[in-house]
């Protein structure tokens, strides 16, 4: 519209047109409540203004009929509001199967971003558009979040575990990505933008990557070098679990509680493995906090889940949505 | 031939900073959060100047990170929260139900030593370099990165939060146990009720933000990892814990105001609140169901989605009781006899702009629309619509409405619906913009910005400076009135209240006979009374 | 630009609120009340129900402040169970179940305070009870202290010099941190109740307190409970949750 004083920015998701319908009823009903208001104040204030100086106004203490109709109609329209926004949010946070996955790591004052084939970027993130694109996001320092105004998405990004974020681009383009959760003194540098691509020109730009940089081969390169593979052994004579086919199922663990091998339980297993000990399985290895790096954990996640069948998505659907948050907590605890 | 009154009544220092009188006491608060509201003022100035171009040109980001830090920090623990409990509530509470005096003065004097305590801590905070981690104090950056003066600010919000948790026990056992002969509850000025509503939050709420503000700085000097990641810590329990506290905080910033709102409106027509018990009642439920909405803040931070469904479902419903107090005072106008006198027109300001505000707060309780518009300009001008369309015009609507009784003087009324509409024209002119920016994307605590984000930042800028005068100006003509204002009578309004029945200003012990009450403030019709419209 | 109102009324309106009636009269006349009675109440009663009422309230606000410390306990705790149980086994439990029955027992030594204030008994004997709680309290902090050179020695004081030898380091380090800050907190409030109880025995001494007069050691004792109660919480989430825990 006003091209010069825009009033909203692009709708370049499927869901952006989502929440403007959202955004548009709340400024109707705003508008219509403010106006009401408004005038009837001014309009009173005229009408009934004060003629003399010993005027007083006329005894009325209250009525139950207009208190019930203004609690229950107001009532009535936020409860609307409720329910479409929980939807809309329903929406947003729930990945499809199937979904693209790419691994954004966010550090002081930077967006790290890895696709699943290779290619990597700086401040940037190339997508095609049509198709569902999951983010995978941890943070290296502190507290970041991920902001596309145009796709309407928002997560943030916090050190110790990870969020996910989807997103289906509908329309070719160039838009702002901004960290939104203040990080200290560069916080409004980090920013990049996001690139939205016909899928014909996303899978040219994705072939100029280097194909032997994929995570999931570093990953394995790092799973030698690191000598995991020294008690994670492709046998069941190691004295860790064994990680073939174990990504997306359900785990037992040494106080009978069970939980999900997804991202944050692989992430977490590998910083601080005396949090949850497999059942059967003694406490003894070492932490590896501090010797790798966020990305260099998502590297080795991509790697074990490449161990699964699948590899894209995990194995069983979680039993209900946690999203934006994806933590191994254990969904029960037996004394 | 002076009349003794709590002003002359005692000269010297010491009888003012010794003094156990409230109503010096409120006098104390008055010129120390008059003092911290122009050191936030000049810092939402600096913050406006630097945000009239879109490159980060006035100053580095280091600073401009202080900048609004200290902003936040002091505009809310050192002015929004005691203003005008502290001024207005201190002074007026034990007159409105007819006592001498708080229940207890010395632990009233004892809480504006311990607020002034505080603030030279967060003052020697700013001016030892700063504090640049956001009012909020997020953690890790909080208590891992900041490399700034995290803990003497830490530490000054610590102790002030007991001048609030005193104040607020004060008023709870005065309200509860000073009440005159026959002032029942259900007689009480309706700001009475509003305070009795924040003083319930102050208690509940306030020693909640003190722990948590006291582990940042504990971690921060002794590493101790509750809230470091790295060390097995949760980001995220900082975030609940500072919002449990911080989201009921704006309640005890607004209920006062809107307490304020219900005596101008009912003085100023002429006519007795339209639906008494459900404004009372209002106050009430908006303190309690406050209390559980917190998590709207940490939405797209990352807790279950049944757990954000609750609390967006409480947040909507928390919204109903304020609704009703406006839809309250519209119609009690209605058939009043209406004086637009400046108390007034603040007033009739507030009503519209706590409207948009309150109303825009709906947009961020659905969880849908808040993932787009967390963290940008449009928490920014939602929350300043509350806090400075709504607390500030309530606070200013209140010092001119009682500033007679206070001072014993008149100011000029000229000058005071001038400087009212000087706010209402700048505080629009800043703030609206901030609404559209922020739907646009632009992200908050940001130094530099995208150019296509700078005409809204121009207009708000130039707002700012409207804003600015307007404030400034009752500065002057109150101070002038105190030199140089005609007497004031004991009721200059016509006004109904145990407050306009002693002189202007009031003598140190209040009423030389305790009064008996036989019915409610505001009844100002004198033959039969109206049960329904 | 005018000043004065244009709507100050000329003739009194109808509708006050009130009628100046026989009330309490002025104090300025004659000293005739008790002489604790402070002058912005009406009668002694008043004044002791306000403070009680206050006390109260205050109470309230300590159970908030303690609050936010047993939160961060129960969050962590839900989500490192066996890291906390390892934890507590390393405390001495036989030192904590001792100050548990020192400070029970100094709870009764305060009752017993108030009530001798309360019945108006000689002030020998209500200084007698109050010393008796406030050296029962202090055994409770040589106790405490001694705990905490212990940890100092142990290396066991959360941040840089921490050193654990057990299988669970992060959460024991965070089990530690809430120890510290929890019975620190606590013992600070002990140590100001030593205070307020150094103060009640110099005004007992003066003869201050008997049955007409007797709030401020009711309200200190409202205290001193409370102090206590929190103890009884504390006692059994940070000693008791390992006894049964075993290595491996």
């Amino acid at each position: 519209m006003f091209t010069n004083f825009p009033l909203f920015p692009q709708q370049a998701s499927a869901q952006a047109g989502q929440v403007d319908a959202i955004y548009f009823f709340m400024v109707a009903v705003t508008a219509f409540f403010s106006i009401l208001i408004g005038g009837l104040v001014i309009f009173f204030a005229m009408r009934y203004r004060r003629r003399h100086r010993n005027e007083v106004g006329y005894a009325i203490h209250g009525s139950l009929a207009l208190e019930l109709l203004w609690t229950v109609i107001p009532f009535f329209i936020v409860m609307i509001m409720f329910g479409w926004g929980a939807k809309v949010f329903f929406d947003i946070y729930r990945p499809p199967t199937g979904a693209m996955e790419i691994y954004v790591v966010g550090k002081q004052w930077m967006w790290k971003v890895q696709h699943m084939d290779g290619q990597r970027e700086i401040n940037e993130l190339h997508v095609p558009v049509g198709r569902p694109v999951k983010l995978i996001m941890g943070s290296e320092d502190v507290l970041h979040s991920y902001f596309i105004p145009a796709f309407r998405v928002k997560a943030d990004v916090i050190p110790g575990r990870y969020n996910v974020l989807w997103f289906t681009a509908s329309k070719p383009g160039v838009y702002h990505l901004f960290c939104a959760e203040y990080c200290g003194t560069k916080h409004s540098g980090m920013i990049g933008s996001v690139v939205a691509m016909e899928p014909a020109d996303f899978q040219a730009w994705l072939a100029g990557g280097r194909a032997d940089d994929s995570p999931v081969a570093a990953g394995e390169k790092l799973f030698q070098d690191l000598t995991c593979n020294t008690c994670h052994r492709s046998d069941t004579q190691g004295r860790g679990p064994m990680l073939a086919g174990v990504f997306g199922k359900q785990v037992e663990l040494q106080n009978g509680s069970v939980v999900t091998a997804d991202e944050a339980y692989i992430r977490e297993s590998i910083v601080n493995p005396q949090a949850k000990i497999v059942a059967g399985f003694q406490p003894l290895m070492p932490t590896f906090q501090g010797l790798v790096s966020e990305e260099q954990l998502l590297q080795l996640i991509s790697y074990v889940k490449s161990l699964s069948q699948q590899g894209a998505a995990p194995g069983s659907a979680p039993a209900s949505p946690t999203m934006p948050q994806a933590s191994g907590r254990p969904a029960v605890e037996k004394k | 031939m002076t009349t003794l009154n709590y002003i002359n009544n005692g000269h010297g220092l010491a009888s003012w900073l010794l003094t156990k009188d409230h109503k010096r006491i409120a006098l104390l608060y008055l010129v120390s959060i008059t003092a911290f509201f122009f050191l936030g003022g000049l810092f939402a100035l600096m913050i406006r100047l630097e945000l009239l171009t879109p490159a980060g040109d006035l100053m580095t980001a280091e600073t401009y990170n202080k900048m609004f830090t200290m902003h936040g920090v002091v505009m809310v623990f050192f002015f929004l929260i005691p203003s005008i409990p502290a001024v207005l509530g201190n002074f007026l509470i034990p007159i409105m139900i007819g006592a001498k005096d708080l229940a207890f003065p010395r632990i009233n004097l004892l809480s504006w030593y311990i607020y002034a305590l505080g603030g030279l801590f967060t003052l020697f905070s700013a001016l030892s370099g700063g504090v640049d981690t956001g009012w909020t104090f997020y953690t890790p950056y909080s208590t891992a990165a900041a490399n700034s003066h995290v803990i003497t600010a830490a530490l000054g919000v610590f102790i002030t939060g007991f001048s609030s948790i005193l104040t607020g026990l004060n008023f709870i056992v005065t309200i509860h146990r000073m009440r005159a002969p026959g002032m029942t509850w259900f007689r009480l000025p309706l700001f009475v009720w509003s305070h009795y509503a924040t003083s319930l939050i102050m208690i509940l709420g306030t020693p909640v933000i003190a722990i948590t503000v006291l582990l940042v700085a504990a971690e921060r000097v002794l590493h101790m990892g509750i809230f470091d990641p790295a060390l097995g810590g949760d980001p995220v329990l900082f975030q609940h814990m500072f919002w449990f506290y911080s989201h009921p905080a704006v309640y005890i910033m607004i209920l006062p105001a809107m307490g304020v709102i219900s005596e101008i409106v009912q003085a100023f027509a002429r006519k007795n609140i339209f639906g008494y018990s459900f404004v009372a009642f209002s106050s009430l439920a908006i303190a309690i169901v406050g209390f559980f909405v917190w998590g709207h803040h940490i939405f797209v931070a990352g807790q279950s989605v049944y757990a954000g469904m609750i609390f967006s479902f409480l947040s909507f419903v928390v919204a109903i009781p304020s609704a009703i107090k406006v839809f309250n005072w519209t119609a009690t106008i209605y058939r009043g006899s209406v004086s637009l006198d400046s108390p007034m027109l603040y007033a009739f300001g507030f009503i519209g702009l706590f409207t948009i505000g309150g109303l825009t707060g709906l947009f961020l309780a659905a969880m849908g629309l808040d993932i787009h518009v967390h963290d940008t300009y449009f928490i920014v001008a939602h929350f300043h619509y509350i806090m400075v369309g709504g607390a500030i015009m309530g606070y200013l609507g209140g010092m001119h409405y009682w500033w007679p009784k206070i001072s014993g003087k008149l100011y000029s009324e000229g000058w005071a619906k001038l400087a009212a509409g000087m706010v209402f024209i700048g505080f629009n002119l800043t703030f609206f913009p901030q609404f559209l920016v922020g739907y646009l994307g632009m992200p908050r605590r940001y130094h530099m910005y995208p150019p296509e984000f700078q005409i809204f930042n121009v207009m708000s800028t130039a707002g700012a400076t409207v804003l600015a005068a307007g404030y400034l100006l009752p500065m002057v003509y109150f101070t002038h009135s105190l030199f140089r204002g005609k007497p004031a009578p004991a009721d200059p309004w016509g006004a109904k209240g145990l407050e306009w029945e002693i002189p202007s200003p009031p003598p140190t012990e209040n009423f030389a006979i305790s009064p008996i009450v036989t019915h409610g403030t505001h009844q100002y019709a004198p033959s039969k009374e109206v049960g329904v419209v | 630009m005018s000043e004065g109102y244009s709507d100050a009324p000329t003739v009194g309106l109808p509708g006050r609120v009130s009628i100046q009636g026989p009330g309490t009269p002025h104090d300025g006349d004659s000293h005739a009340h008790h002489p604790k009675l402070q002058h912005h109440f009406d009668d002694m009663e008043q004044q002791a129900e306000a403070s009680t009422l206050g006390m109260w309230v205050f109470l309230v606000t300590e159970i908030m402040f303690f609050g936010g410390l047993f939160l961060a306990y129960a969050v962590y705790r839900s989500q490192y169970p066996t890291g906390f149980q390892e934890a507590s086994a390393h405390l001495n439990v036989t030192l904590g179940a001792f100050n548990t029955a020192v400070l029970i027992f100094s709870s009764l030594t305060m009752a017993f305070a108030v009530r001798a204030a309360q019945t108006g008994e000689k002030p020998r004997s209500q200084i007698i009870w109050i010393v008796l709680t406030m050296i029962l309290g202090a055994t409770f902090l040589v106790v405490k202290y001694f705990e905490y050179k212990d940890k100092f020695t142990h290396h066991t004081v959360p941040g840089p010099s921490f050193v654990w030898d057990g299988q669970y380091p992060a959460a024991a380090e965070i089990f530690y941190s809430l120890y510290f800050c929890m019975t620190g907190l606590h013992a600070l409030h002990m140590i100001i109740g030593l205070g307020i109880m150094t103060w009640l025995a110099i005004m007992a001494k003066k003869g201050t307190f008997n049955s007409t007069y007797y709030t401020p050691v009711e309200v200190s004792g409202l205290y001193w409970h409370f102090v206590d109660i929190v103890w009884i919480f504390l006692f059994p989430l940070l000693y008791l949750i390992g006894r049964h825990y075993h290595a491996g």
